[in-house]
């Protein structure tokens, strides 16, 4: 298991890019940050999601 | 006894008072008078290094007494740290004007003051800037109020369009960093630019602020060690939902404040 978001997902093995996408997320507008550290946007497609990692998915909506 | 008289050092008897502090500047009559922090009406007595600044009460102060006053009016030891930061304010819009206006006022030293953009009619409704700066660059209408306001804040601008480009040439200097454009995509590639580039730098973005929802629901919170979200999260400025002026700034002063936070040590949102 792992946690994204706080919430436990068995996405185990799925590329980071592959969750993503399956999850209805626009890549233009989130950073995503592993075990704290940032992932580069180029990495997304060969991250895989390992057991015990934490995954935080921020999704910026506009307005400033 | 010496005391600091309006940022430099005095010697005043024994004995003395918030009057004869004031007889030594040469004024008389209606004057401010703030010793140790706290604005009096009554001639208190001084003590041992003491810090005392004098005003009249239309006076313009000079750099050095706008100095001593922030000194005085912060809590102790706060002016000095925080004339010694740089802050890079990205996207000069109803986030980033008030930001910098905040920041400037509460004595930070160096504003780093970045939009491409020129003032229009749209932008009066929660942005900080007025009539007449309709058409001015944002970054140059901006200096001018913060120029306006005090004599303590160093104004560094950059008319720029941030890209992926010139993030990193932009922000080297920059010990902190401001996120706050407008479209979600400008957030994301500062967000992505800044964490992947700078891990020494502390940055502060904003996500969620548009409408007239629950102020209590804008919330600062800390998503990485170096890396702070303020807003709700999800009201986004959208056809029927708009950005209005009180949550805009309130979005904006939790930016502010953590700022201020993390360059006086502390890291709790």
């Amino acid at each position: 298991m792992l946690r994204i978001n706080g919430e436990e997902s068995a996405a185990v093995g799925e590329t980071l890019l592959d969750y993503l996408t399956a999850h209805g997320y626009d890549t233009n507008r989130l950073a995503v940050e592993r075990n704290g550290e940032i992932v580069r946007k180029q990495d997304y497609a060969n991250v895989r999601l390992c057991d015990g990692d934490e995954i935080e998915i921020v999704s910026f909506v506009g307005g400033g | 006894m010496q005391i600091e008289l309006n940022g430099v050092p005095a010697a005043v008897p024994d004995g003395a008072r918030l009057s004869d502090a004031v007889a030594l500047t040469g004024r008389s009559g209606d004057v401010l008078m703030v010793l140790d922090g706290f604005q009096t009406g009554e001639d208190l007595p001084l003590t041992p290094g003491c810090r005392v600044t004098v005003l009249g009460r239309d006076e313009r102060p000079t750099a050095e007494t706008a100095l001593a006053l922030l000194c005085a009016r912060n809590s102790p030891g706060v002016a000095e740290v925080l004339q010694g930061a740089r802050v890079a304010v990205a996207g000069l819009g109803g986030l980033g004007s008030n930001v910098a206006i905040e920041l400037a006022r509460a004595g930070t030293g160096c504003l780093h003051l970045i939009d491409f953009d020129t003032v229009d009619a749209t932008n009066l409704n929660r942005q900080h800037y007025f009539l007449q700066d309709l058409g001015k660059r944002k970054t140059e209408a901006l200096a001018r109020q913060i120029e306006a306001i005090t004599p303590c804040c160093r104004v560094l601008t950059d008319p720029v369009r941030v890209t992926a480009d010139n993030l990193a040439a932009l922000f080297a200097l920059d010990g902190y960093v401001c996120e706050c454009f407008d479209r979600a995509e400008d957030k994301a590639l500062l967000v992505n630019g800044v964490l992947e580039q700078f891990p020494e730098t502390y940055l502060v973005a904003a996500s969620g602020l548009a409408g007239y929802g629950s102020g209590n629901a804008v919330v600062t919170r800390r998503v990485a060690e170096r890396f702070y979200l303020c807003g709700d999260g999800v009201s986004a400025a959208v056809p029927g939902c708009g950005l209005m002026a009180p949550r805009a700034a309130l979005c904006a002063s939790h930016q502010a404040h953590m700022i201020l936070r993390l360059i006086l040590g502390e890291t709790a949102p």
